[in-house]
């Protein structure tokens, strides 16, 4: 059988280290010894396809399923998922959770001292349609205090998880909004060593999807690893 | 064009929120050929400590080693098994699924891959998520695997499950740092 093409290695800088103390809860569970690397076999350029039989026709909406309205502001989440060789990504699974507006998740081990809401559960769910995009209706959720350091707060964000074409394609990021001033203090988001980088993380605010008396948007496209193009006769230095 | 890809974040400690609705523990269908197993095991810290926030998703071919995915020239899809799993670990830090033993795979430059599955692990305190596999004990092409042989000697183990004598399951562990620290790969 004829070698299967692998991904493209990430760029310098633009992905965070497995170790950064900024972070506590790195310096136990980063790995210590060396990294194997590996070559893409069929094993990694493969990876799981979900369907039409894995999301709900409303998982899209957070903003429903409640007996009432969930409290907060109103936002359209959308984008497209694209590849670095700015393909889209047709069927992909799309995952994302987060807060809610008091900065509280509805987990058992979040004990911060804000309100649950009893109509907002914080996750959601969609597949991309033919050209990439996709869109969630949730409310923006709350900053939030965490015991990372003395004063620490997480900026307000949205946590999403993303399946490609192959295994190596998996990505789980968090969603950040424009002009928010934790920012600055956050060692999650200031992980990212390239500060070109680290902005494709904030979401841009979209006038145009917002939908007038109901929510305001925000436009977050996310990029997945490409593909190396089949070896041809490139120019080598 | 050429975009970059997005920096990955971690899923933080709040991650059953997002994963729950899509955990998968047992991978093959009751009626999957091949052999079926149990694998169970723990996940523990660089202090030796259980990890009770962590998620492992599985992806493995069928008993006759085919990826239900369009580029696996040779699959047919039967519909009854995805080869994903995903599974959370518990308050001790430990998981259990069932599935079948995969076939060996196409590696690179015609070589054969022993049967694996490869293991992608999610937690609070990984800005990125780790890659890892596991191999079946006392299979003959665990010898020659291309992938294992990139491995130092001295840490393939870590790669391999064992069996358990007293139970019909095979055990392995992920151990994120230490003596016995788990082979991550650089993928």
């Amino acid at each position: 059988m004829s070698d299967v093409v692998g991904y493209r290695r990430p760029y310098f800088n633009t992905q965070p280290s497995y170790l950064y103390p900024g972070y506590r809860s790195t310096i136990k569970r980063a790995p210590t010894r060396p990294l194997v690397l590996l070559p893409h076999t069929l094993s990694e350029t493969t990876g799981p396809v979900f369907g039409v039989d894995d999301v709900g026709p409303a998982d899209h909406d957070l903003t429903a399923g409640h007996p009432g309205q969930p409290l907060g502001e109103r936002i359209v989440v959308s984008g497209r998922l694209l590849d670095e060789n700015a393909r889209p990504v047709p069927g992909a699974l799309i995952e994302m959770w987060q807060a809610n507006a008091a900065g509280r998740y509805a987990h058992a081990i979040d004990d911060h001292d804000a309100p649950l809401d009893p109509n907002f559960t914080g996750c959601g769910r969609v597949l991309t349609d033919a050209d990439g995009n996709y869109r969630f209706l949730t409310i923006k959720p709350g900053a939030y205090p965490w015991r990372n350091h003395y004063n620490a707060w997480r900026p307000a964000h949205i946590h999403f998880s993303l399946f490609g074409v192959g295994l190596v394609q998996r990505l789980v990021t968090q969603m950040y909004f424009p002009g928010d001033p934790l920012l600055a203090y956050d060692p999650m988001y200031n992980s990212v060593p390239d500060d070109m980088a680290r902005r494709r993380l904030i979401a841009d605010f979209d006038w145009e999807r917002t939908i007038p008396d109901i929510a305001l948007a925000y436009r977050f496209d996310i990029v997945l690893r490409g593909r190396d193009e089949t070896p041809m006769a490139t120019k080598r230095s | 064009m050429s975009l970059l890809t997005t920096p990955s974040q971690t899923v933080g400690p709040y991650l059953k929120i997002g994963f729950t609705a899509l955990a998968v523990d047992a991978i093959a269908p009751a009626g999957a050929a091949g052999e079926h197993l149990t694998i169970e095991g723990r996940v523990v810290d660089g202090d030796g400590k259980p990890v009770n926030d962590a998620v492992l998703e599985i992806w493995q071919a069928d008993a006759g080693g085919k990826y239900v995915h369009a580029e696996d020239a040779n699959a047919s899809r039967s519909g009854k098994f995805r080869g994903f799993g995903r599974i959370l670990t518990d308050a001790a830090g430990a998981f259990r699924f069932t599935t079948v033993k995969p076939g060996a795979v196409p590696g690179l430059n015609g070589t054969m891959q022993a049967p694996h599955l490869v293991v992608t692990v999610f937690m609070r305190g990984l800005l990125k998520h780790l890659l890892t596999r596991i191999y079946f004990p006392d299979d003959p092409g665990n010898a020659g695997d291309p992938v294992l042989l990139l491995v130092p000697a001295d840490r393939r183990a870590t790669l391999v499950a064992k069996r358990s004598p007293a139970k019909a399951t095979l055990q392995w562990n992920l151990v994120l740092q230490g003596e016995n620290e788990t082979v991550f790969f650089d993928f």
